[in-house]
């Protein structure tokens, strides 16, 4: 008797009740609720928004607020378009991982069903930025010469002449451009992701982007080659002077310690 | 502690006594003297200079075939050849073979005329002592008289009229120097003052070489314009868009915090010099969340919602804002030059 009264008090028994009670509420739902809306509509983009919305409410209502409208923790959704939700998830910023100056890239652990889905489900919220075709991002007979003019006006005081990145003001930074995808550069232009400027069409039009993209994959793609072997961060005069007065100055001195320390005479002392 | 504490030997007498003990040879702070000069191998051995000799030879022959290396590396490789070296990755072959053989070429110099002076040039420490520097009280005085008379014969102290127009004249002269300063360069006049934009000017797009509409400007985004009428192959573009370049974005209305910045705006698009206050970058990191544009140069800071205020860093000055607004066909259109000088303070700036 004194045994099970004990139990009764233990400071868990509330949590698992608490967990009980919310599985089970879980459960009714998912038997029941989205039956009933299924059935309403079963065009495929509907379908596709009705999953985009389970995965919204696991991954990211949290900090977007159950309908997209936004929390003190993360911006509203609505109006953001596919474009963004594709760009986001797709480089793995979102879901973050943590509250900070800059979500930075990291794992995407979605497919690229399910982000298509999340990105049907947020264009619904509202009009916005449409996820790119592959004709428009493509850089097939783009113009390098006129990309590289146009990234040095626009976008090389942040992310450095050939897209290596830099810093910014408290924490925050332009990530280099290596190894990012046509289509998330593109994406990454139209929507101005976190405290990225957007370039829309309206000042920055489709060809000017394929012209961007195309110039970079010349200087900074998986095929371009760096003629002055290491390039030590490819971020100029900083890393290249350390190097030189490190490594440089440094086996100058190296030399001179190992001639002064041989005696040259006949017997050693 | 008191003067009662410190030991007998140390006070002065008993320093005083002390320095007897030099003569006496026991002194452990006498100068010891150079030590007995030691011989280096070579110096003993003819066998092993010779050896030493070969060495440098060898070491200046290396540097001589590093640069013929060298010459023939940059008749026969060409310029785009890339070839794989661990650890440096792919590199060119040209700058690879150039820089090896003339390092190789710079060291064995250096490294021969080393070898050369500590095994074969003569080691054996040589003193020598210090002369006064002061000339010896005859040569002094023969000076002296002898610039008294001169003094005395040119009668510099007696005609004073000689004496003045002298110094009148080499006071002159450097003038003509700094006359010819003038040359430099043109005055700059009121160029400082004055940029390409005025009144009735339209906002043409960098891009697009297109007027700009405000429906083309979204709140987040980041335009780049140029007055109307300045084309990039213009002699005098360069020097024309390093003052007028202008960038342009939209923030929401509400957001604006400057009551003058809001009246020069339209419907929140606002028009603020590129050039920073400070030194003159172009400055236009321009985060759309804060609103704040960052300097890659010296990290001054401006918020572009508070009239371009300088929240951080070394610029002296707010960006000046051009006042914008639509003309009749729905362009936007500046409405005046700039009211304040763009880009860095200068002595008139006031």
């Amino acid at each position: 008797m004194k045994k099970l009264s004990a139990r009764r008090r233990h400071p868990l028994a509330a949590l698992v009740v608490l967990i009980l009670a919310l599985a089970a509420t879980g459960g009714l739902y998912a038997a029941f609720a989205p039956a009933d809306k299924a059935q309403a509509d079963e065009t495929q983009q509907s379908l596709a928004i009705e999953e985009g919305k389970k995965l919204y409410s696991v991954g990211c209502a949290s900090c977007h607020g159950t309908g997209g409208q936004g929390t003190s923790d993360g911006p509203s959704l609505v109006g953001v378009g596919s474009a963004a939700v594709d760009f986001q998830v797709g480089t793995g910023r979102m879901p973050a991982q943590q509250p900070g100056a800059q979500v930075p890239r990291k794992k995407n652990i979605y497919t690229q069903a399910q982000i298509d889905q999340l990105a049907a489900y947020i264009a619904s919220l509202g009009a916005g930025p449409v996820t790119p075709t592959e004709k428009q991002y493509s850089p097939e007979g783009a113009d390098i010469a006129k990309g590289g003019e146009l990234f040095r006006t626009n976008c090389a005081q942040c992310h450095n002449f050939t897209g290596e990145g830099g810093a910014l003001t408290k924490g925050k930074f332009a990530p280099t451009l290596e190894g990012v995808s046509p289509k998330h550069i593109y994406e990454a232009m139209q929507t101005g992701p976190q405290n990225m400027p957007s370039f829309p069409d309206t000042t920055m039009p489709e060809k000017q982007k394929k012209d961007i993209i195309a110039y970079l994959d010349a200087v900074n793609g998986e095929k371009t080659e760096s003629p002055g072997g290491l390039k030590l961060g490819g971020l100029g005069p900083v890393s290249e002077g350390l190097f030189a007065w490190i490594f440089g100055l440094g086996a100058l001195i190296a030399v001179a310690v190992w001639v002064a320390a041989r005696t040259a005479k006949a017997k050693k002392s | 502690m008191s003067s009662q504490d410190i030991p007998e030997e140390n006070l002065p007498v008993a320093q005083a006594e002390g320095a007897d003990l030099d003569k006496h040879g026991d002194n452990p702070f006498a100068d010891p003297g150079l030590p007995p000069h030691e011989h280096r191998i070579q110096d003993i051995d003819e066998r092993a200079a010779k050896r030493s000799e070969r060495t440098v030879a060898f070491l200046f022959t290396l540097s001589m075939l590093a640069t013929i290396g060298f010459i023939a590396s940059y008749v026969a490789l060409p310029v785009d050849k890339s070839v794989y070296i661990w650890p440096l990755g792919h590199i060119s072959a040209l700058n690879f073979a150039l820089g090896t053989t003339l390092g190789v070429a710079l060291f064995c110099i250096g490294a021969g005329a080393v070898h050369w002076a500590r095994t074969l040039m003569s080691d054996e420490e040589i003193a020598d002592e210090r002369h006064p520097i002061e000339a010896s009280p005859e040569v002094k005085a023969k000076v002296l008289a002898d610039f008294k008379q001169g003094a005395k014969e040119s009668a510099i102290g007696r005609r004073k009229l000689i004496r003045n127009t002298m110094f009148g004249a080499l006071t002159l002269v450097p003038l003509s120097g700094v006359v010819l300063l003038r040359d430099l360069g043109p005055l700059p006049e009121d160029k400082l003052r004055h940029t390409l934009w005025a009144k009735g000017k339209l906002l043409v797009n960098q891009n697009t070489n297109e007027p700009l509409r405000p429906e083309d400007v979204a709140v987040g985004s980041l335009t780049f314009a140029k007055p109307e009428g300045l084309e990039e192959h213009d002699h005098d573009f360069q020097t024309q868009i390093a003052k007028a370049a202008l960038m342009i974005v939209r923030i929401a209305p509400e957001d604006i915090k400057d009551k003058q910045e809001l009246e020069w705006s339209h419907e929140g698009i606002v028009a603020y010099s590129k050039i920073c206050t400070h030194v003159g970058c172009p400055i236009s990191l321009y985060e759309q969340q804060t609103h704040h544009v960052l300097c890659p140069c010296h990290q001054s800071t401006f918020d572009l919602t508070d009239g371009a205020r300088v929240i951080f860093g070394p610029a002296g000055h707010a960006l000046p804002q051009l006042r914008i607004g639509v003309n009749e066909e729905g362009y936007l259109e500046a409405l005046g030059d700039f009211e304040e000088p763009v880009g860095p303070a200068f002595w008139e700036r006031g």
